[in-house]
């Protein structure tokens, strides 16, 4: 009876899952950071977060098929498209329901998710939409333990520079002060003559663009499809919960973490590779109900 | 003559279906201190939130140095130069303390404010503690900080609302102190003060409150003669 036993792993494939973990985490580190930031804010569990990061990867799609324009381009214009989407769904429907219980703003995301997904479904099906990697980024590099796509690098790489420059600006510098603020007591802000309305808008728009950043770096990853935002968000949500809702450094930390671990137990216990992180979340919440980072409300 | 700083005319104001101002006056000239008294639950706390927009719905005029603000949305209120620190001193948590003294935009059209470096010359404990977090600091240093915040923003219109509740009597003074060289460079002050004895000395006029309106108004020279009806409209 050896499953658990570690030493007996070959270290590169430990390496190896361990490198793969972590391009995984980059993904939950983007998407939590950005479900994160519009919890804070908006106090909206933003279930629509898998169908906007689908949106990133299906604009990039269109982009190059129907436009000829480059994922570079791309990697910029689908954020930017996604988050103007986001914020007028912020003017038109989430403002509405600010001062309910979560439940509704939850209830609303889900619907607005099974509008865009059935949109994208009825134009393009459920199959897949091939995406390849850009020329500059095609092939790998030997790391002695292991062979590591370029691709993949770029995603760990570009990810985690968008989530430590976003924490950066939310905890040093002046707009985030405002944005923390906004958090705490949103009414008195206002009263300093900071339009808060308007930041709401934009912090909506500015996470919904993270999710869709993400999507632009998925699309040579997983298959683009209209139902490629369903199978991530449910392990998105456990990990903001795991990390505590409202946390940025938690959230950006416990991605990586939860994707680092998930790629070991692919290593020791493959069957369990796609729970581990609901066992986890089981146990964080009864040893620490409000998540690793969070704070008590 | 200039407008007043402030000119609250038949204010009316309610937090959902709860009305309570009902038909609030008031009249602030520019440099005067004014304080509200009244007992809790008069409508003093919610006169100042509904300067601010901070109530649910309002319904009269109130104008500052002649611009209407009734229609204003809160953040652009504040741009009038209207600087609001709340009974609960709305320290942010998350923030430092130089953060939450930061945190308040300036006025574009005010070089009124004051700088940091005075501010700290004013309140050393500030300049000191200026990297712990907002909440770790002690009341009276809470305090000055909510006052300190709404200084640098250039606002020349500051409502203060019971600043001196629950703080030792050498903080008092020293907020006393501050008042007074506000008031010598020229601010007008609107107090909210349940501590009459802090504001009795500080005030130019006195406006009393009662259920949601304005039942008297008198001078701080009057002070004396009116202490008879003061005894009996606020048991002091």
């Amino acid at each position: 009876m050896g499953i658990f036993n570690l030493s007996n792993l070959p270290f590169p494939a430990l390496l190896s899952q361990l490198l793969l973990g972590l391009v995984n985490g980059s993904f939950y580190a983007i998407l939590s950071l950005g479900l994160a930031v519009i919890f804070g804010l908006l106090n909206v569990i933003n279930f629509a977060h898998g169908a906007l990061f689908m949106i990133g990867a299906v604009l990039t799609w269109m982009g190059l098929n129907y436009f000829n324009i480059s994922y570079w381009a791309m990697l910029v214009l689908a954020p930017v498209i996604a988050g103007l989407f986001g914020m007028l769904t912020e003017r038109l429907l989430l403002r509405w329901i600010y001062k309910l219980d979560h439940l509704y703003g939850l209830l609303l995301t889900l619907g607005i998710t099974l509008l865009i997904e059935g949109v994208f479904r009825s134009a393009y099906g459920v199959s897949g939409l091939p995406y390849d990697t850009p020329d500059a980024l095609q092939g790998a590099t030997d790391l002695g333990f292991m062979i590591l796509p370029n691709y993949r690098a770029w995603v760990v790489v570009a990810s985690l520079s968008i989530c430590f420059t976003t924490w950066f600006v939310i905890e040093k510098t002046r707009l985030g002060a405002y944005l923390r603020a906004g958090t705490e007591n949103p009414r008195l802000v206002e009263a300093f003559g900071v339009n808060v309305p308007l930041m709401i808008t934009l912090t909506y728009g500015f996470g919904v663009a993270l999710a869709a950043f993400a999507g632009v770096l998925a699309a040579p990853v997983i298959q683009v499809s209209p139902l490629m935002g369903q199978n991530l968000i449910i392990v998105v949500f456990a990990i903001v919960v795991i990390g505590g809702m409202g946390s940025i450094m938690g959230a950006i930390l416990t991605g990586l973490g939860l994707g680092v671990i998930e790629g070991l137990t692919k290593v020791v216990y493959p069957e369990a590779s796609s729970t581990v992180v609901f066992v986890v979340m089981v146990i964080v919440l009864l040893i620490r109900p409000t998540g690793l980072f969070g704070k008590e409300k | 003559m200039s407008a007043p700083a402030l000119e609250i005319k038949n204010l009316q104001a309610w937090y959902g279906e709860s009305h309570v101002l009902h038909g609030v006056d008031m009249v602030v000239q520019p440099g005067e201190v004014v304080t509200l008294l009244g007992r809790n639950g008069a409508g003093r706390t919610s006169t100042l939130r509904a300067i601010l927009g901070l109530t649910g719905s309002r319904k009269g005029s109130i104008k500052s140095n002649g611009h209407e603000l009734i229609h204003l949305p809160t953040h652009r209120i504040a741009r009038h130069g209207i600087g609001y620190c709340p009974e609960e001193r709305g320290i942010f948590a998350s923030l430092s303390c130089e953060e939450n003294l930061m945190l308040p935009p300036t006025l574009k059209d005010s070089d009124k404010g004051m700088s940091v470096a005075d501010i700290y010359e004013m309140f050393p404990n500030l300049a000191e503690r200026r990297h712990s977090q907002g909440t770790r600091l002690s009341g009276g240093e809470q305090q000055m900080l909510a006052v300190a915040r709404i200084l640098r923003t250039g606002a020349n219109l500051l409502l203060l609302d019971e600043i001196s509740e629950g703080l030792a009597p050498v903080i008092v003074q020293a907020l006393a102190r501050m008042i007074k060289m506000l008031k010598s460079k020229g601010y007008t002050v609107v107090m909210v003060e349940q501590n009459f004895h802090f504001a009795a000395p500080l005030a130019d006029r006195f406006y009393v409150m009662e259920h949601g309106r304005m039942v008297e108004t008198f001078g701080a020279a009057e002070l004396d003669a009116k202490m008879p009806v003061l005894n009996e409209l606020l048991g002091v």
